[in-house]
């Protein structure tokens, strides 16, 4: 993990200019992702992801910050850098049934960027290509597939359609933005376990939007996690950390909110003081003043949290597991050093 | 991207089938629909008469002064004119000026109008607002006016150059309306994704956003084929392009400066062109529901 990032976002930020007013969609975000890991980005509608989502595949320029991949800057001005990057990193959209040109065959689709790149001589190699890539997302035999039309397909097979031509140009990192949500819950197994192939066996990246944390447990098991209420990151960490013990109330909250089969558990974890104390997401237009999360934290502070703007701090020195929470580190830190606290005070 | 899936070793007379090309079906789609078939039967025989014609008939017809305004005969099928000159020989003469023109013209201002259409949607900043701006100038220019003028000044006996003139002056419309179609294309996913694949604005626009108005472009095509031909013939029925040789339009004008509209005996002579001109036009808009099914993938499927 020591390796340098493929892809970081520097504190960048996208504020939208609306007649209503500015929109501050993404704020101060910074994430890393090394090359071949997973990072999954979760939040509720509103909360940026897909923003983030957006500038990290350089399909928006950020109106603050810097997105450097391989180290160099993509807004810098360097055509090269920037080209290099647009085909490094792919991103397959959340409806397959808009994704793909409806009069273009899966061949077209796939042969196209290929041989617009000269990654292939002829139309025989171009078919012979295709095919290995149809065959790499489940879709065989591929010869069934390649001269079909999108309106022939289901969503499970368009969906895999577009993670191939995600893939003809051989990137590194995949953006999946919300890419299963569309579809039934069988075909969403299949594809998110086809996906993590692609990550294992190709060494794709893979930067995974998501409102469902069960999804996001499971396809980023092993990678790292950012938690994004509006428009801000409020809890970044290792998956298996911040889903097992998840430090900031908004991801309590949200880890709450996944219904149990058993309606015991359920009760228990209600009762766990995660409720919420307003359902009502605040307007990106009137964000509340300090923690945007306060007015509805269950735990807010006053005074503390209605003021001050919390930064992301990690809950202690060798641990990646990052809070943008004051009230929850200062917790953490009583726990571990009690001795130190009184030193500190309440900064 | 070395380690393929091992899967094509298992039947390894794999047979690789390339993609049929639709040519096998455009036949099947053309003649799908009964008007559109109406329309092409139409449309292909006004253009090989129109065509073909002029081989077997005289290049210009004597005048004959005892045989003026006859009513249909044997000898003169559709009648005489105010020359006694035979009128089916002018309508069958008469249609090659008419298709060849408004064609070109239809071509240009269709050119123009995608070309300049789609790059400024695609585009858009200053190359839109340029593009915008000319466009609106064009559109308020009286067509009619400035043919006028220009044929004050340039003998207009050029067909090429009527062409030119009308389409230069009829891409506006076309324009606005494939820009339009282009700024909501190009917000399509795929589009995006063609970004991303760094595909080039010259073949996304050519190869992503372009075919999926083509059904778009055919139609306004045809349609932007008849406006040329009204204009066409405007041009000559008003007298604003110089009555040489036979078209529908010069014979529309002789038969109405000449007086063949009071002639109960004329009224075929004075029909003839206006017949022909309203088939003409009706097999174009036909044709369209024939080359929709063709561009259009959906309905062209077995």
């Amino acid at each position: 993990m020591a390796s340098e990032p493929l892809l970081s976002l520097e504190s960048v930020s996208q504020v939208f200019t609306s007649r209503r007013g500015e929109i501050p969609a993404v704020r101060d975000v910074s994430l890393d992702l090394a090359a071949g890991t997973v990072l999954c980005l979760v939040g509720e509608s509103g909360s940026g992801k897909t923003t983030t989502a957006r500038i990290a595949a350089g399909l928006n320029r950020p109106t603050g910050g810097t997105v450097r991949f391989a180290g160099r800057d993509v807004w810098g001005g360097d055509r090269t850098a920037f080209r290099e990057f647009r085909r490094s990193v792919q991103y397959v959209h959340q409806d397959p049934y808009a994704s793909l040109n409806p009069i273009r065959t899966v061949f077209a689709t796939l042969a196209g960027p290929m041989r617009r790149h000269r990654l292939v001589a002829n139309r025989d190699e171009a078919w012979q290509k295709a095919s290995e890539l149809l065959e790499r997302v489940d879709l065989t035999p591929p010869e069934n597939f390649l001269t079909k039309y999108p309106h022939q397909l289901s969503g499970g097979q368009r969906q895999r359609v577009a993670v191939a031509r995600a893939l003809t140009l051989g990137p590194k990192l995949i953006i999946a933005d919300e890419s299963t949500s569309m579809l039934d819950v069988s075909i969403r197994i299949s594809l998110l376990a086809m996906l993590s192939r692609l990550s294992t066996d190709l060494g794709v990246a893979f930067l995974f939007i998501t409102h469902d944390l069960a999804l996001a447990k499971y396809f980023g098991r092993d990678g790292d996690i950012a938690v994004m209420y509006l428009g801000r990151v409020v809890e970044y960490g290792p998956t298996r950390e911040v889903i097992g013990t998840p430090r900031h109330p908004y991801t309590r909250a949200l880890l709450a909110a996944i219904p149990e089969p058993d309606p015991e558990l359920n009760a228990r974890k209600r009762s766990a003081g995660s409720l919420l104390r307003s359902m009502d997401t605040p307007s990106l237009l009137r964000l509340p003043t300090g923690c945007t999360f306060h007015p509805r934290c269950p735990s807010w502070v006053e005074g503390e949290c209605d003021v001050s703007v919390p930064r992301l701090e990690a809950l202690d020195a060798d641990a990646r597991h990052e809070v943008a929470c004051p009230p929850v580190l200062r917790q953490e830190a009583d726990a571990a050093v009690p001795a130190l606290s009184e030193q500190d005070g309440t900064g | 991207m070395t380690a393929t899936v091992g899967t094509s070793t298992l039947e390894s007379p794999t047979v690789v089938r390339k993609p049929v090309r639709p040519s096998r079906n455009v036949v099947r789609a053309l003649t799908r629909s009964r008007s559109g078939t109406i329309g092409f039967v139409l449309v292909g025989l006004i253009v090989l008469v129109s065509l073909l014609g002029p081989l077997f008939t005289p290049d210009t017809l004597p005048t004959d002064t005892s045989s003026v305004y006859l009513p249909p005969s044997a000898s003169h099928w559709l009648g005489t004119d105010s020359s006694g000159r035979d009128v089916l020989i002018q309508v069958i003469n008469g249609g090659r000026t008419v298709i060849v023109v408004g064609f070109a013209a239809a071509i240009l201002s269709t050119l123009i109008a995608i070309v300049f259409g789609s790059l400024a949607a695609y585009l858009g900043g200053v190359v839109d607002s340029v593009v915008t701006a000319a466009t609106d100038i064009v559109l308020t220019v009286p067509q009619i006016a400035l043919l006028a003028v220009l044929s004050s000044l340039y003998h207009l006996d050029n067909s090429l150059l009527l062409a030119s003139l009308i389409g230069i002056l009829s891409w506006p419309t076309l324009l606005r309306a494939v820009r339009a179609q282009v700024l909501s294309l190009r917000e399509r996913e795929y589009v995006e994704a063609a970004q991303l694949l760094d595909l080039g604005t010259a073949r996304i626009l050519s190869v992503e956003i372009l075919p999926n108005m083509a059904s778009f472009i055919v139609m306004n095509f045809m349609i932007g084929m008849t406006n040329a031909i009204y204009a066409l013939v405007g041009l000559y029925f008003l007298g604003l392009a110089p009555l040489a040789g036979h078209n529908w339009g010069i014979m529309l004008n002789e038969a109405w400066t000449r007086g063949a509209i009071f002639d109960s005996d004329s009224v075929f002579y004075i029909l003839s062109p206006v017949i022909a001109i309203s088939l003409l036009q009706l097999g174009l808009v036909l044709m369209t529901r024939s080359l929709e099914e063709l561009l259009n993938p959906r309905l062209r499927q077995d």
